[in-house]
Parts: C-alpha cells; sequence; structure tokens
C-alpha cells in the first residue's frame, strides 16, 4: 500500500519508541502515509493501524481530531485559513471571505480545476501575525491581507 | 497511609488512593458519569468535581490523588455550583427526549438531572444532532444525539473486552462515537457496553421499547452456559422474561455477564417451545396427557429391562442441566439396572473414568486468578467458550502476568500471551509432554518415562520458564482438550507438570455443571456417553440434549438413535430432529422456570429458584424424572422440593463443594502420533453451543452465527492441489458434505478447522481425527 520509502521513515519514527509501543508513531505514520498518497482514505488509515498494531477505529480517532490529516482527497494546494478568535479579530474571517469569492468554493471545497482545497484552521500559534494561514500544512504565511493573498495565489502554480 | 476529611468524615485510605475512592469508604456520594470502578479514569465528564481546601477551583474527584490532611468538601456551595454548571452544560445538547428512551428510569443523566439540574434551558440554540449508527443486531445506536462523551463503552472495548472496537471520532462538537468505517461489534462482551452507557445512547436492540424498568421484576439467577455460574439478574414482567442482567458478584463474574448469558433468553420466547407431551402412535407423534405419557415410558423402560437386560437403556443429559435433574436420571437409570448414564456428550476419552481421586474442578477460586503469576492454558478456544473467565487471564496478562496458550486453533483470545504453541490436534499431547519435558530438564529432575524422546522446542522451554519462576501457578485444560481423543494422556500430562513446577491444574470445565454432574453421580458404570452410540442401544433417554449437535460424533449418535426401539427425550424445545426419532417427547423447564443447582468449575454451589412459570404443559425435570422414579416402584423419590434432592446429593451446602481433586491414579501417558495427511479441527461455535442459544435470534444473526466453513491455510490447500476453489468436498468416516473453502494460516498445517455443532457438519464424524477434502 505504502512505497518502501514511505515504510522505511514509518519504521525511523517507530524507534523512537519502546517496542512494545509502536503505537505511540502514529501521528508521524499517518502524516508520512498522507504525504505520500496526498489524503488518508479508510484503506490508508487501516493499513498504518495494522502496521502498528493499533485497532483501526484507534488510528481513525487521530486522524479524524488533527485538521491537518485530510479524509477526503485535496486540490494540488491546501489553503488553510486560521478563525480562532485573535484571527478573527484581525481579520481571519475576512481573509477567508475573501478567498472564498476569489476561488469560487466554500470550506472544504476544491476548485474544479483540482488546484485549490480551502479548509478552516484552529489557532497556529501565530496570533500576533494574524490573519494566519497555511499552505499545504507545510508553510505559513502571515499578515494574509487581499494583496498578500493575491500574489500567493499567483505564485502557487 | 493518608488522613483526609470529607465532608466532616474523617477517614484513612491508602497512597494513591482518590478523592472518589475515599469519598466511597465514608459513604459520600459524589456524582459522576465517566469514573466507573472497573475502568481506567478519563476524568473527561467533569460531573464529579469538589472544592478542596486550599485549592482555587473546583476539582475532579475522580482523578485528584488524596495528599495527607486533605480536606473536601463535596457539597458546599462551590462544588454544588459547579456540579450544575457542569450539568447544564451536559444538557445543552442531550435530547431530552426521555419519555421514548429506553434507558428512562435507570439513567444515570436522568437521575442526576433531577438533583443538579435547571428546570428549564438557558440554551436555545439548536442542538445538535448526530447519526444513528448500525452495529449489528445487538446494540442499538439508533440515538447517539444522547452520548455525553463519557468514553465508557471505549474503555470497556480497550480494557475489558481486550479489542477496541468503538471509539471516538472527530474533535469538539463533532465528536462521535462509531466503530470504523460503519463495521459490526463483535465482542463476546459486548453487552456489558448497554449496562455501563449511563444514558441511553447504547441500548439493547432486542429489549427495544418491549417494557419499561419499572416494570420488571428482577429475579436472582445462574447462567446455564457455561462453567462460570455467572451471576443474573433476570427481568420478568407478566410471567416473560424480558431480559437478562449481571448480578454483581466480585468473585464470579464482577459486574460482567457475556452476550450469550445477556441474549439467550430470547429463546424461552420462541416458537420451538415443547408444550405437551407426544407419544408416537402409529408411526406418528401425537399429543397425550402427562400421565399416558408418563405410563407409557415407565412400561417401555421397564420392558426393555425386562427382555434385554438394564444395559440395554441409556441415559445422557446436557452439562447445562441442574445437579437435581441429573441426580435423579442417574438414579432412575441405575434403578433401571443400567450404568449406562453420561452428561458429557462431547466427550471421546474416558480412560480417567473411575481413576479419578475426586470430582475434576478449576483447581483454585476464580478470585485467585488474579494472584497468579503464570498460567498456561492448554487446549481452549478461550474467549468463545469461557468468555469471562479469559477476560479474567487478559486482565492478570495486563498486570504482568504471564500467560501462555497451547492450542490447535489460531483465534486471537486477545490477551497479551507470553507464548503460544499451535498445533495439530494429534500433534497436542506433545506440545504438552514438551513443556513437562523442559520443566524437568530446566531442573534437572527425572519425569515420566515415556517422554523420553520428546524433545522441547524454544517456545515450550519459555512456557516451562514462565511456570518455574516464583509465585503462584496454574495450568488450566480447556474444553478441546477434555473432548480431545487423547484427554486422559493430556489430563496426566498436566498433572506431571503440576506436580514438577508447582502449579495448580484445574479444568476449566464444559458446561455449567461440570462439576456438579461429577457429584450427582452421573457417571457411567458402563457404556459412556460415546460407547452408548457405539453399542446402539435399545432404549434412550434424553435430558436436554440434541444428539445431532452435542455429541462427538453427531451422525453416529443419530444412527443409534435411529435404531433404538424406544427414544425418551425430556426437552425444552422440539426440532425437525426430535421430532424423527423420539417416541417420546416430556416437554421440561428451561433455563429461569425451574429451581435448581449448578456447581461451578471452582466448585461453587448455586441454588436459584425458578423465575418464571413454564409455558404449556412443561414441568420442571427434576419432578418428572421423580414421577417416573415412583411409577417404576423405585424407592428414594420422595423428594418434596429440588432443595430436598440436592441435600441428599451435597448435604446441606455451604459455599463450596467438597471432594473436588484433579489427582488420578493408574492411567498411562500414551504418546503415538496419528498418521493422517489431513486431520479435522472442531470448534464449538460460541452462539451453537447448547439449546438454547442455537434458538436466540439476535445472537443467531451476529458474526459468531454464520454457517461453519472449512478454515484452512494457503499452504495446506496448496499442498492439497486445491488451492484455486472456493468450494470443497469434505469426507470423514460417516459422512461428506460440501463446504465453502475460508483460507485462514493460523490454522496449523496439515489441518482443516470445520465447526461442530452445526447441522452442516454433523454427518462427518468424530470432532477429531482424519478427514479428505477435494475440489467439489
Ligand atoms: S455511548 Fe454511552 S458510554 Fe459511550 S461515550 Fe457515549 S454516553 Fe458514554
Ligand atoms: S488565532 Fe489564528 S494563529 Fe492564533
Ligand atoms: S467522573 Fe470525574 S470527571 Fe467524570
Amino acid at each position: 500500500m505504502l512505497t518502501t520509502e514511505s515504510l522505511q521513515r514509518i519504521d525511523r519514527e517507530i524507534e523512537k519508541y519502546p517496542a512494545d509501543q509502536k503505537q505511540s508513531a502514529v501521528m508521524a505514520a499517518l502524516a508520512i502515509a498522507q504525504e505520500e498518497r496526498g489524503w488518508l482514505s479508510n484503506e490508508t488509515i487501516e493499513f498504518v493501524a495494522n502496521y502498528l498494531g493499533m485497532a483501526p477505529i484507534a488510528a481513525y480517532e487521530v486522524a479524524s481530531f488533527y485538521s491537518m490529516y485530510d479524509l477526503n482527497p485535496v486540490g494540488k494546494y491546501k489553503l488553510t485559513v486560521c478563525t480562532n478568535l485573535p484571527c478573527m479579530l484581525s481579520g481571519g474571517v475576512d481573509a477567508a471571505e475573501y478567498l472564498k469569492a476569489k476561488l469560487g468554493i466554500g470550506f472544504n471545497e476544491t476548485t474544479v480545476d483540482g488546484k485549490f482545497t480551502l479548509k478552516e484552521g484552529e489557532c497556529m500559534g501565530a496570533c500576533g501575525d494574524a490573519p494566519v494561514m497555511l499552505v499545504s500544512n507545510r508553510r505559513m504565511c502571515s499578515c494574509m491581507g487581499p494583496e498578500q493573498i493575491d500574489r500567493l495565489l499567483a505564485e502557487l502554480e | 497511609m493518608l488522613e483526609i476529611e470529607i465532608d466532616g468524615k474523617q477517614t484513612q485510605v491508602p497512597a494513591g488512593s482518590t478523592i472518589m475512592d475515599a469519598a466511597q469508604l465514608v459513604g459520600a456520594y459524589i456524582p459522576h458519569f465517566c469514573y466507573h470502578k472497573k475502568l481506567s479514569i478519563s476524568a473527561n465528564c467533569r460531573m464529579c468535581l469538589v472544592q478542596v481546601e486550599k485549592a482555587p477551583k473546583p476539582l475532579p474527584a475522580c482523578a485528584t490523588p488524596v495528599t495527607n490532611g486533605m480536606k473536601v468538601f463535596t457539597h458546599s456551595e462551590l462544588a454544588v455550583n459547579a456540579q450544575k454548571g457542569v450539568m447544564e452544560f451536559l444538557l445543552i445538547n442531550h435530547p431530552l427526549d426521555c419519555p421514548i428512551c429506553d434507558q428512562g428510569g435507570e439513567c444515570q443523566l436522568q437521575d442526576l438531572a433531577v438533583g443538579y439540574g435547571g428546570s428549564e434551558a438557558r440554551y436555545r440554540e439548536d442542538k445538535r444532532v448526530v447519526f444513528q449508527k448500525n452495529v449489528g443486531p445487538l446494540i442499538s445506536m439508533q440515538e447517539m444525539s444522547r452520548c455525553i462523551h463519557c468514553t465508557r463503552c471505549v474503555r470497556f472495548g480497550q480494557e475489558i473486552a481486550g479489542v477496541m472496537e468503538l471509539g471516538m471520532a472527530n474533535r469538539n462538537m463533532h465528536s462521535e462515537i462509531q466503530t470504523f468505517v460503519g463495521r459490526t461489534v463483535d465482542s463476546e462482551l459486548s453487552g456489558n457496553m448497554i449496562d455501563l452507557c449511563p444514558v441511553g445512547a447504547l441500548t439493547s436492540k432486542p429489549f427495544r421499547y418491549k417494557a419499561r424498568s419499572w416494570e420488571l421484576s428482577r429475579r436472582k439467577s445462574v447462567s446455564p452456559h457455561d462453567s462460570l455460574g455467572t451471576n443474573l439478574y433476570v427481568q420478568v414482567k407478566n410471567n416473560r422474561v424480558m431480559r437478562v442482567l449481571p448480578r454483581e458478584n466480585e468473585d464470579v463474574n464482577e459486574c460482567w455477564i457475556s452476550d450469550r448469558d445477556r441474549f439467550s433468553y430470547e429463546a424461552l420466547n420462541c416458537s420451538d417451545r415443547l408444550l405437551k407431551p407426544m407419544v408416537r402412535v402409529d408411526g406418528s407423534l401425537r399429543e397425550v396427557d402427562w400421565s399416558v405419557a408418563l405410563d407409557y415410558v415407565a412400561h417401555g423402560l421397564k420392558d426393555v429391562a425386562r427382555t434385554h437386560g438394564g444395559n440395554a437403556i441409556a441415559s445422557l443429559a446436557s452439562p447445562s442441566s441442574t445437579l437435581e435433574e441429573l441426580y435423579l436420571l442417574q438414579k432412575l437409570t441405575r434403578g433401571l439396572g443400567s450404568g449406562c448414564v453420561d452428561f458429557r456428550p462431547r466427550r471421546r476419552d474416558f480412560a480417567t473414568d473411575a481413576k479419578m481421586v475426586g470430582a475434576p474442578w478449576l483447581g483454585l477460586r476464580l478470585s485467585e486468578i488474579k494472584e497468579l503469576d503464570a498460567a498456561v492454558v492448554v487446549g481452549s478456544v478461550l474467549r468463545k467458550d469461557h468468555p469471562l473467565f479469559a477476560q479474567r487471564l487478559r486482565q492478570l496478562a495486563r498486570k504482568s502476568g504471564k500467560v501462555s496458550l497451547i492450542s490447535v486453533t489460531g483465534d486471537d483470545p486477545l490477551i497479551n500471551l507470553n507464548a503460544r504453541i499451535t498445533v495439530a490436534p494429534s500433534q497436542l499431547p506433545f506440545a504438552l509432554a514438551a513443556v513437562v519435558k523442559a520443566v524437568a530438564a530446566l531442573k534437572g529432575i527425572e519425569t515420566l518415562d515415556e517422554l523420553e524422546n520428546v524433545q522441547p522446542d524454544a517456545a515450550s522451554v519459555s512456557i516451562a520458564e514462565s511456570l518455574l519462576a516464583d509465585g503462584k501457578k496454574a495450568v488450566f485444560l480447556g474444553n478441546l482438550a477434555e473432548q480431545h481423543p487423547s484427554a486422559s494422556t493430556i489430563h496426566v500430562l498436566a498433572n506431571e507438570l503440576g506436580r514438577l513446577s508447582g502449579a495448580v491444574v484445574g479444568f476449566i470445565g464444559e458446561g455449567a455443571n461440570c462439576v456438579g454432574g461429577h457429584l450427582a453421580g452421573a457417571l457411567p458404570s458402563s457404556g459412556n456417553a460415546y460407547d452408548m452410540f457405539v453399542e446402539p442401544r435399545k432404549a434412550y433417554i434424553l435430558l436436554g440434549v440434541e444428539p445431532e449437535l452435542d455429541c462427538h460424533n453427531p451422525g453416529m449418535a443419530s444412527a443409534a438413535l435411529k435404531q433404538a426401539s424406544l427414544v425418551v427425550m425430556l426437552t425444552p424445545f422440539k426440532s425437525q430432529a426430535m421430532l424423527d426419532t423420539a417416541d417420546v417427547l416430556l416437554p421440561v423447564a428451561a433455563f429461569t422456570e425451574t429451581s435448581g443447582t449448578f456447581v461451578s468449575a471452582e466448585g461453587r454451589i448455586q441454588s436459584v429458584a425458578g423465575v418464571c412459570q413454564t409455558p404449556g404443559d412443561a414441568r420442571p425435570a427434576w419432578k418428572v424424572l421423580r414421577v417416573l422414579g415412583n411409577l417404576l416402584d423405585f424407592g428414594g423419590f420422595d423428594q418434596e422440593s429440588s432443595e430436598a434432592v440436592r441435600n441428599e446429593i451435597v448435604g446441606n451446602p455451604g459455599e463450596f463443594a467438597g471432594g473436588l481433586d484433579n489427582s488420578v491414579a493408574g492411567v498411562s501417558v500414551r504418546l503415538e502420533a496419528a498418521q493422517m495427511d489431513l486431520q479435522r479441527i472442531s470448534d464449538v461455535p460460541i452462539y451453537f453451543a447448547d439449546s438454547l442459544v442455537r434458538r436466540a435470534n439476535s445472537l443467531q444473526e451476529t458474526r459468531d452465527s454464520v454457517s461453519p466453513t472449512a478454515r484452512v491455510s494457503a499452504g495446506t490447500l496448496k499442498s492439497l492441489g486445491i488451492a484455486d476453489s472456493s468450494l470443497t468436498r469434505v469426507v470423514q468416516s460417516s459422512g461428506e458434505t460440501v463446504l465453502s473453502i475460508a483460507v485462514d494460516n493460523a490454522v496449523p498445517f496439515g489441518c482443516v478447522q470445520i465447526s461442530a455443532a452445526h447441522a452442516s457438519t454433523s454427518m462427518l464424524g468424530d470432532m477429531f481425527g482424519a478427514i479428505k477434502m477435494e475440489s467439489a
């Protein structure tokens, strides 16, 4: 189901924990699986669970708890806008609305060309730089007013 | 010890106790939902907030450790305000649909809302809706909006059942209890989640909308299904059993019961009940009065005894019959001059009969299991044969006890095992012998001569080491070890293992009266449960058995019954097979309808009263047997009550029976490997095991009740050259049939696992032995 390379990366995570507590590596393993497959299907989650010797529902609890795991297919770029209180007070919701209008999609939707998926995020710990956005879980973007958003979208090919 | 004062009451608790523990000691009630004494602490409902002196905020009693000199107030203004606040939050999204909720009247949320809830909600917004889930025929998850996310059900799966089937998906207000992608909940202990759920989110599907809890009377009983002696409350409305709940007994079943104990009652109300005595006249069964039927039986039996001798009559009883029934049956049989009486229909090897010092039993009390340091189970499908016994071993393994399994099936006991040996049935005695040998080698002492050529492997050494460590140890023989064709060798080897290692040796026991039957003397002096069919008799008396499903070789038993001139069946149910073979059918009381006694594997004597009346003309079997004894003019059948019968057997009993001893004298070990290309492994599926569960509709819809397959490993299939068929013709000594193949690489090589106790496999032959498989 996963490539040898991904499995090797997961094995490295497993080694960080005592041998009888393999399931401690579940978050890392799910992240690696998602990186390879683009999103976490039920089959992928079950595979990871079996690989770590844990109940599939236990891995599903984790995968469905954290918003960085995608349980549905996403576009080439996933834009997550923080709408928690500090961001909200400083234009987070406006940034989201702007993106919605610009891309023609709502939260948890993907543009028809499959390029962008829009998500609503929780506090990313950078409230001082509100509004805050995250691109595909990895790239953090601060102070996202309309201009900055335009520039970001232009840049993402 | 730590000093603590709760609501002005002083007490002392051991270090590590929580405020909740201490409160229970002084009898102060702290409201709670997620806390449960048998589960780990999750402290997520916050209902148990209390005031603690010097703490600025209220603290959760279930998760706060006691410190020395702590002062706690459970009903101060601060505490009560906190509790009321939590209650208000819990009720925000709760549907408050108590009038149509099955939990109404026995709901912790309802009860506590009376004490701590407001009379009106301040929340005006829409409540959240949680969709229903279908998790199988036993648990209803129709109204999941009622869930308060205490996670008791989740922790039960993880900690008690040993398999996490329910989990809490999603986060915050989107949290939902569910299974992985809509799978069913299949644990054999799943019904306990219904009891644990403090609200009406998980309810009993078979009981759904059948009655309100306050309409039911609660009567004590004991489960007839396995050897544990599980304590039950049977709840009755209008003389009908509506449901069965656990009766807490820490020394026996703790607060749990298995699904078999919980849902088998459905069979009591099924359409298969035999309501009137029937006698075969001119080839067809006719309903008759009791007096006619009993006269017919008495004369018939007397005739057979006179013309063919007493031993032409054989009696066989189910091991879940009561002590009184077993006693009177053997007394009746012996009165007729026959020594052919037994209560162990699935047994094959009887060499230890009359060689045992006492009645075989568990070897220790159930409550002692938790004190063991090592346990070895031999020949058992633990979870399916003994759900709650397995649960105790699971807890033992969680607590650092070393549990090992030597058996023939590859099923997962959901126990963290120290070592496991899975071999073909013919190799089971050898596998046990290897452990004996390993123990002897490690200790440098002599063992039985017959074991000279046995070579221990790594797994047997590891089991041997676990048995030689300091502490309390036990070797348990399961149902499979007793049904095995070399049961006596296994028994002697286990005794030798016990002798060498200092481990207690015990039988887990098949049937509720596995010990009781021995005390009642329902044992053959000529013609045991197998031989009585090998050499067919003229007359049979069958008590609660369905030979075509319950016997070691069902086909042989059925054939013997067909040729007999008189077959008398005392049975609560009728089946096509009975209607075809019986000459007389006598309707007797089922479980819950008769008083009687069970002596469980640990020797616990438990007498129960009948909790509802028998349907139709059915009568308690002990009374029927007693009347028969009188009709035949045998002395000693004048007991006025089942208690009088019981006292004849065990005196006026204490808690435990005496005369229990697993020692055998004069039986030798016979280690000879039969050469077989392919051999059969039989398990007895949990919901086919006795006549009651077979008729419990909801249990019959579970995954455990699918029809038997030919379970076999890919390697074996390949060696047989039928790797790519989905159906197979299996041919055994007495017959053949076509089964679908289920590939299971945990089945030992050279074996095929085909369940017994099912109509689709009953024609095959013995439970174990050579078998052929070919593509169908
Ligand atoms: S279903 Fe019942 S037991 Fe499970 S979390 Fe919800 S309220 Fe608790
Ligand atoms: S609230 Fe948006 S980053 Fe903290
Ligand atoms: S009972 Fe203490 S938090 Fe639930």
